[in-house]
């Protein structure tokens, strides 16, 4: 079956000042699955998933150059309005960051900031959300309680249904387990298996179990440039490049 | 952890080597036994089962606890599930070379050969398979793999030729049943040495190219 391309990056270099961070990427990331992106630390990993929302736009000082193209349009032409491509593109980061309020806030709030403004409208969103995101049945009951006092793996579960509550179509994921104990990681990821196919999901880890686990597909970056990117049955048992063979099997990084 | 793996891995390699080498030796003498019709030898055989036995658990927890511990991938992966299949195959071929060896000591009391089979040959071809196989595991040698797995027609024939020997014979000659059915036995564990001989072959080819061969036509 021929897959769908949801994001497309070609020839995309990256810098950060006069030092390049990423050279001519050329991937295709698919619909509906879970693409992994993994190598050693300062491999450019991290800085290629902030470029498919623009979240390096946010650092002074960084030149893009190439295309990154959601469904077929360049998201780095000048009319694209970054606060619509970040509702499209969500982003779950390696530390949670609930806000200082209330788990029903914390969901309210990005929908409120686009429009609805509905009571009941909100309660259905949050509701679904928490849901989606496995949390529902755990905080129900104390919505209205702070954030704040949810354990470290309910918290990134709720930066996942906030990130959802936007209805995005793409969710950037990076490190989103890694700073969790191996239950609420395990909880993370049978959650990304129950987003795949309705959301694309991008996530970058340093856990390479973790990549053979949950992703469909797996990109190997190594000093900025894109080693391999295949099916990551594949990459794990028989990769083409060497480098690849060599990172996975722990020859270095 | 890279460091960790790789230490265990040389063990491990190390010790499907050994397994190899006294598997090997076991069906030498095997064949040796039937051979000479030598229940002494015969009886080595039967006795070094045991020893075969043991170090097959002990590799099959070494490759459980490495898959455990440290999740290998790629090359370490494929190196790992391979041991673990080529060591019950060459367990098997200890077992078939100890009944080997038990048709051998029956032998020893039955007068005369089965006529119009060169049971040296089959002998022979079988153990150049398990040979040829054990080395292409040790060089990771693709092209000696391959020509074990061409050659195994070979002896599937030699086998069917017995069979009709053997029905041939034993119209022929009944109160030599006895006889004839301890070649024919000898025949089909020749055989399926040979089979054991193919599946490490095929295993070998899985491990350097990541290929699974097996049941290509």
């Amino acid at each position: 079956m021929e897959e769908e391309i949801k994001i497309r990056s070609e020839k995309l270099d990256f810098f950060y000042g006069d030092n390049q961070a990423l050279f001519d990427i050329n991937m295709n990331i698919p619909k509906g699955l879970v693409t992994a992106l993994i190598g050693p630390s300062g491999c450019g990993k991290s800085t290629y998933l902030r470029t498919l929302n623009r979240m390096n736009d946010t650092i002074f000082g960084t030149v893009v150059k190439g295309i990154v193209e959601i469904d077929g349009v360049n998201i780095y032409n000048k009319s694209t309005d970054v606060v619509t491509l970040r509702k499209r593109v969500g982003m779950i980061f390696q530390k949670s960051t609930p806000f200082p309020k209330s788990i029903y806030e914390n969901i309210a709030y990005g929908p409120r900031i686009h429009g609805s403004t509905a009571r009941k409208d909100l309660d259905m969103v949050v509701e679904k959300s928490l849901k989606n995101a496995g949390l529902w049945d755990e905080v129900k009951d104390r919505l209205n309680k702070s954030a704040m006092g949810l354990s470290g793996g309910q918290q990134q579960r709720l930066c996942i249904a906030r990130a959802l509550a936007v209805d995005p179509e793409i969710l950037l994921m990076d490190e989103p387990a890694s700073a969790l104990d191996p239950k609420s990681t395990a909880r993370i990821e049978d959650l990304i298996g129950e987003l795949k196919g309705n959301y694309t999901i991008v996530i970058v880890t340093h856990n390479m179990q973790q990549a053979a686990r949950v992703s469909d597909k797996t990109a190997f970056f190594y000093e900025g440039e894109l080693i391999e990117f295949g099916d990551t049955k594949k990459i794990f048992t028989k990769p083409d490049m060497q480098k690849t063979e060599e990172y996975i099997t722990g020859k270095f990084g | 952890m890279s460091i960790y793996l790789q230490n265990e891995l040389r063990k491990l390699k190390k010790k499907i080597f050994s397994q190899c080498t006294v598997v090997e030796e076991s069906l030498r003498f095997a064949i040796k036994a039937l051979l000479n019709k030598d229940g002494d030898t015969a009886d080595k055989v039967i006795e070094k089962d045991d020893q075969i036995d043991r170090f097959e658990i002990e590799i099959e927890e070494d490759c459980l606890k490495m898959l455990a511990l440290y999740q290998p991938v790629a090359t370490d992966l494929r190196l790992i599930v391979s041991i673990l299949k080529i060591n019950s195959d060459l367990e098997r071929v200890g077992d078939l070379a100890q009944n080997i060896a038990q048709r051998a000591k029956a032998l020893v009391n039955l007068e005369g050969e089965i006529p119009d089979f060169d049971f040296n040959g089959m002998c022979n071809l079988s153990l150049k398979m398990l040979n040829d196989s054990i080395d292409s595991l040790v060089d990771l040698d693709m092209q000696k793999a391959q020509a074990v797995i061409d050659t195994d027609n070979e002896i599937d024939d030699m086998n069917s030729r017995m069979y009709d020997i053997f029905v041939e014979q034993v119209s022929k000659d009944p109160h030599k049943m006895k006889l004839y059915l301890n070649y024919l036995s000898v025949s089909r564990y020749l055989e399926r040495i040979a089979d054991h001989a193919t599946n490490i072959s095929e295993d070998v080819i899985y491990m350097i190219e990541g290929t699974i061969v097996r049941h290509a036509e």
